[in-house]
C-alpha cells in the first residue's frame, strides 16, 4: 500500500513538472541562438569577407558553430579578444592569411577613393560593395559616399583600371585624439 | 522649495559642493587694471567654427569687401551659430590655419585685410525690446552668433529657447579659475548693459528668480552689479565663498540651491538656465544694438608680460598681437608656452598665430619662476602612492586614482562603471597630486578614444543595416528577374500552343530555322574547300574568287534571284504567245543573264551593274510584250509583222547588250579604282 503510495506521489509530481517543463519549453522558446546575434554586434561590420565568409553575421554563425576565432582582420585584436571573452575560448593571434591589403600599413581608419578621370563607368565596384557606398550609374563617373565606406576594400580588385585606391582619413577636431600630440602613456614599475 | 533656497540666500548660507581647492589666485596681475581698446591689428584670422556644432555655409569669397558686422557664413541647422566680420576690410583668403585647440589641427578659416576704416554695415538699433516678440528676440540671438562664452561655446538661441518652466536663471560670474579676470572687469565696467542683456533673458526664460553668483574675491564687481539690479526685485546677487571650481555649471548649481545635477542630466531638467556674464553682455549688444559678436574681454596675462591687462579683442585677433600689445619679455624665446584659457583648465597652443575664438576668455603666458611644470619637456611623473587626496578634492565625487588606473588600462567598460563622463576636467586632482601624475591628460585620451568608439559603434550599426538592406534587396531582384523569366517562357509556350495561322507560321518557321541551322552543320562538317566547289557548282560557276563567305553568300542570292527574273520572263512569253520571235527575245535574256553574272562576285558595284542589266532585260521584254500584244489581233498580217517585231526586237537587244557590256566594264573599272583606294588607304 505504502509503496503504491509512494509511486503514485512520484509520479503526480513527475508529471505536473514535466506539463510545467513542456509548456514553460513553448512559452519561452528562443527563436535564433542569441550567441550569434552577440558575436555579430562585436563584429566590426565592415563586411569585408576577409574572414572567408560573405558579412559579418555569417561568420558570426561560423564562429558560433566553432570556426576559429581570429579570423576578423579589420577588428583586430580587440575583437578577437572580445570574441574570446564571450565564448570562453583562449585568445588567439590574428591569422594572417585572412589580412588582405597592406599590413604594415598604419592602423588608421581607411576610406575608398575614386581617381575620377580614370572611372571608366563600368559599375563593377557598385556590385562589389557591400554597403552600397558607391554613386554612379553605367558609363557614369562613379564616386564614394565617404561617410557610408566601411574601408572593407573590396571594390579595389574589381576596378579594371585600377582607379580605386584606400586613402586615409584625414585628421580633424572631430575625430582627433588626445595622444596624438600629447604626453605618451607612461608605465611604471 | 523655491522660496526656502531664496529664504538661505537672501541669508546669505550657501551650499557646498565636494572637494574643490584653493590654488594661488594670481588675479591681481590684471584686476586693478581697466580694459584696453586696441589699435586695429593688419589681419584678422576667423575660424569658420567657433563653437560645439558644425560651421555654417560661406557666404563671402575672396577679394569680396566686408563691412563691420557683416555676415560671413550662414547658419542652416539650429547647432550653426554664424561668424561676422570684425572690422571692415577684405577677405584675401579663405584657406586651413591652426585654430585654437589643443591638438593644434587646422580648420577652414576666413582672412581679413583689415582696411582700418572699421565701417559698420546698417544697424538697425531697437530702442524698446518688449515690442519685440520671444522668437524675434531669439531670431536676433541666433544671427548674431552668440554661443556661451564660458567656455563650452553652446549655441545660445538653443539655450534660451527652453519650454519647461525654470525656477531658476543662474548668471555665472564665478569666474573661479586663477589668473582669469575678463568677467570681473566686464562686471565693473558694464554692470548696465549686463543688467540690461538679463532683463532680455527675463523676458525669454521667465524664471522665478534670478541669481547673479559671484565669487567674494570681487568685491568692485560684486558692488557694481548689485547697484545696477537693485531695481529689480527678481534679481539676488550672490557672494558665493571663493573656490575652485566654483564656476563650473553643476557646482554652482550645488552652491545655491543645494540640487545635484544627475549624472548625464542637463541642468534644464531640474528647471534651472544658467548663462555667462559675458554672454548677458553679448545678448544685450545683439538685441538691442544690433552689434553681433564681433569682440570678447580677453585676460593677457602672466609673468613673462611686462603689461598684463584685459583688452577687447576682436574675434580672429592673432595671439602674437595681443602679446605685443601686453610686451612680451621673451618673445623670441622658443621655450616660451603660450596657454589659452587658465592655468587649470587651458591648453598650450602650438602657433602664435592662433586667433582669438568665441570661447578664449584667457591667454597665460607664465615665466619659468611662475610654472615650472610648464617649461618642462619630460613628465616628472612618478608612482600614485594612493594617499587619496585626488579623490578627496574631486568635484564630482569621483575616485580619480581608480580611473587613472582604467584610463591606462584602457579599460574603457570600467571607466564607464566609475562614471568618468562626470568629470568636468578640471584638473584638480591633477594639481594636488604628490606624485605628479597629469591624471586630466589621461581621462581627456580615455574620453576621446570612448567617443571614437561610440561613432564607430555607430558606423557599425548603420553598415550592418545598409548590408542587410542589400542584401533583401539583392535577394528580392533575383526572385523578380526569376518570375519575369518564368512569365515570358510561359507566354512563349502558350503563344506555340495555340492554333492561329501565325502560331503555326512561327512554328513551321522555327522548324525551317532548325532544319537549317541542321543543314549548315552538316556542310560545315565537310572540308571547306569542299564545301566551296560545292557552292560553286551549284550557283553556275558563279562565285570564282570567292572569298569572303558572306559576299559569296551574297552574289549569289542576287544571282540566283536575276536567273529566277529572267527565267519568268521567259516562261510568261512562253505562256502568252507560242510564236517564234520570242527566240531573239529569250536569247537577249540569256546573253543579259551571262552578263548579269558577274566574274568578280565580292564586289557591290558588280552586282549593281547586273541589276541594272536585269532591269533593262526586264524592260525589253515588256516592251516585246506590248509590240505583239498591239499585233495580237491582226492575224493577217502576223507573219510580216512578226519579222518587223523580231528586227525590231534583236537591234533593241543589241543595244541593250553592248550597253550592259559597256556598264559592267564601267563598273568593273570603278570597283576597281574604289579597291586601289581603299588598298591606299588601309
Amino acid at each position: 500500500m505504502n509503496i503504491l503510495l509512494a509511486i503514485l506521489v512520484l509520479g503526480s509530481i513527475a508529471a505536473i513538472f514535466g506539463a510545467l517543463l513542456g509548456y514553460a519549453s513553448i512559452r519561452f522558446k528562443v527563436d535564433a541562438d542569441p550567441i550569434v546575434e552577440q558575436l555579430d554586434a562585436l563584429l566590426p561590420q565592415t563586411q569585408c569577407g576577409q574572414c572567408g565568409y560573405p558579412g559579418c553575421k555569417p561568420y558570426a554563425q561560423a564562429v558560433a558553430d566553432g570556426e576559429a576565432i581570429n579570423k576578423c582582420a579589420p577588428g583586430g585584436e580587440d575583437t578577437i579578444k572580445k570574441i574570446a571573452d564571450l565564448m570562453g575560448v583562449e585568445v588567439q593571434p590574428l591569422d594572417e592569411s585572412h589580412v588582405q591589403g597592406d599590413t604594415t600599413a598604419s592602423n588608421r581608419p581607411k576610406v575608398a577613393f575614386i581617381i575620377e578621370e580614370d572611372c571608366i563607368g563600368c559599375t563593377k565596384c557598385i556590385q562589389a560593395c557591400p554597403v552600397d557606398a558607391i554613386i554612379g550609374a553605367a558609363k557614369q563617373m562613379h564616386t564614394i559616399i565617404i561617410d557610408e565606406c566601411t574601408g572593407c576594400d573590396l571594390c579595389v580588385a574589381p576596378c579594371p583600371v585600377d582607379c580605386i585606391e584606400m586613402r586615409e582619413l584625414p585628421d580633424t577636431i572631430h575625430n582627433w585624439q588626445w595622444d596624438l600630440t600629447s604626453i605618451p602613456v607612461k608605465q611604471l614599475d | 522649495m523655491v522660496e526656502s533656497v531664496i529664504e538661505r540666500i537672501t541669508r546669505g548660507h550657501f551650499w557646498d559642493f565636494h572637494g574643490g581647492i584653493h590654488p594661488p589666485e594670481q588675479k591681481m596681475l590684471t584686476a586693478s587694471k581697466p580694459i584696453k581698446q586696441l589699435a586695429l591689428p593688419k589681419q584678422l584670422i576667423i575660424p569658420l567654427q567657433q563653437h560645439i556644432g558644425r560651421e555654417g555655409d560661406l557666404l563671402v569669397k575672396i577679394g569680396d569687401k566686408v563691412l563691420k558686422g557683416q555676415a560671413l557664413t550662414l547658419s542652416t541647422n539650429p547647432m550653426v551659430v554664424p561668424i561676422h566680420a570684425p572690422t571692415s576690410g577684405t577677405i584675401s583668403a579663405i584657406q586651413m590655419s591652426v585654430i585654437a585647440h589643443p591638438s593644434g589641427l587646422s580648420q577652414l578659416c576666413v582672412f581679413l585685410d583689415v582696411d582700418g576704416a572699421d565701417t559698420w554695415r546698417k544697424k538697425t538699433v531697437c530702442a524698446d525690446i518688449e515690442q519685440l516678440s520671444n522668437s524675434e528676440i531669439i531670431e536676433k540671438i541666433a544671427d548674431a552668433g552668440i554661443a556661451g562664452m564660458g567656455g563650452a561655446g553652446f549655441p545660445t538661441h538653443i539655450k534660451v529657447n527652453s519650454k519647461p518652466d525654470i525656477n531658476f536663471l543662474i548668471i555665472n560670474g564665478a569666474e573661479c579659475e586663477p589668473y582669469i579676470t575678463a568677467d570681473d572687469l566686464l562686471m565693473m565696467e558694464q554692470s548696465n548693459a549686463i543688467v540690461d542683456g538679463i532683463k532680455i533673458l527675463d523676458k525669454l526664460l521667465t524664471p522665478a528668480f534670478i541669481l547673479i553668483a559671484i565669487e567674494d574675491n570681487k568685491p568692485k564687481a560684486i558692488k557694481a552689479l548689485q547697484q545696477a539690479s537693485a531695481a529689480i526685485e527678481k534679481i539676488k546677487v550672490c557672494v558665493v565663498p571663493t573656490k575652485y571650481p566654483a564656476g563650473g555649471e553643476k557646482q554652482l548649481i550645488q552652491i545655491l540651491t543645494g540640487q545635484e545635477v544627475p549624472s548625464g542630466r542637463l541642468p534644464i531638467h531640474t528647471g534651472i538656465v544658467m548663462q555667462n556674464i559675458a554672454t548677458c553682455f553679448a545678448i544685450n549688444d545683439a538685441v538691442r544694438h544690433d552689434i553681433p559678436l564681433i569682440r570678447r574681454v580677453v585676460t593677457v596675462t602672466g609673468q613673462a608680460l611686462n603689461k598684463p591687462q584685459n583688452v577687447w579683442a576682436l574675434l580672429g585677433t592673432p595671439i602674437n598681437f595681443l602679446l605685443q600689445q601686453c610686451a612680451v619679455q621673451a618673445i623670441e624665446n622658443e621655450q616660451q608656452p603660450v596657454i589659452m584659457g587658465g592655468p587649470m583648465m587651458g591648453f598650450s597652443v602650438s602657433s602664435e598665430l592662433v586667433p582669438i575664438v568665441k570661447t578664449s576668455n584667457c591667454i597665460l603666458v607664465p615665466s619659468k619662476t611662475e610654472m615650472p611644470s610648464a617649461f618642462e619637456k619630460e613628465s616628472k611623473e612618478v608612482e600614485c602612492i594612493r594617499c587619496g587626496q585626488c579623490s578627496d578634492v574631486c568635484p564630482s565625487q569621483l575616485l580619480p586614482q581608480e580611473l587613472q588606473w582604467s584610463a591606462k588600462a584602457k579599460d574603457y567598460p570600467q571607466l564607464e562603471k566609475l562614471n568618468l563622463s562626470d568629470c568636468i576636467d578640471c584638473g584638480a586632482c591633477a594639481y594636488v597630486c604628490p606624485s605628479q601624475i597629469p591624471l586630466v591628460h589621461y581621462y581627456r585620451i580615455a574620453k576621446a578614444e570612448i567617443r571614437q568608439q561610440q561613432q564607430l559603434d555607430l558606423k557599425a550599426e548603420k553598415a550592418k543595416t545598409r548590408f542587410e538592406a542589400r542584401k533583401l534587396r539583392l535577394e528580392k531582384e533575383k526572385t523578380a528577374r526569376q518570375e519575369k523569366q518564368k512569365k515570358a517562357a510561359a507566354a512563349r509556350k502558350a503563344a506555340m500552343n495555340k492554333a492561329t495561322p501565325e502560331a503555326t507560321d512561327a512554328k513551321s518557321a522555327v522548324a525551317a530555322a532548325l532544319a537549317r541551322v541542321k543543314a549548315k552543320k552538316a556542310a560545315k562538317s565537310q572540308s571547306s574547300t569542299a564545301e566551296a566547289q560545292n557552292n560553286l557548282a551549284q550557283s553556275n560557276e558563279l562565285a570564282t574568287e570567292a572569298t569572303n563567305p558572306i559576299d559569296e553568300q551574297k552574289t549569289q542570292v542576287a544571282a540566283a534571284i536575276a536567273r529566277a527574273k529572267a527565267k519568268r520572263i521567259l516562261k510568261q512569253e512562253a505562256a502568252n504567245k507560242p510564236i517564234s520571235s520570242n527566240e531573239p527575245v529569250k536569247q537577249t535574256v540569256t546573253e543579259l543573264l551571262e552578263v548579269s553574272q558577274p566574274p568578280s562576285n565580292d564586289d557591290k558595284k558588280v552586282k549593281i551593274a547586273a541589276a541594272i542589266a536585269k532591269a533593262k532585260a526586264k524592260k525589253l521584254s515588256k516592251a516585246a510584250d506590248a509590240v505583239q500584244s498591239v499585233y495580237r489581233p491582226e492575224s493577217t498580217e502576223a507573219e510580216k509583222t512578226v519579222t518587223l517585231t523580231d528586227k525590231k526586237a534583236k537591234i533593241a537587244a543589241a543595244v541593250a547588250k553592248a550597253k550592259a557590256k559597256k556598264k559592267t566594264k564601267e563598273a568593273r573599272n570603278l570597283a576597281g579604282t574604289v579597291k586601289n583606294n581603299d588598298q591606299d588607304s588601309g
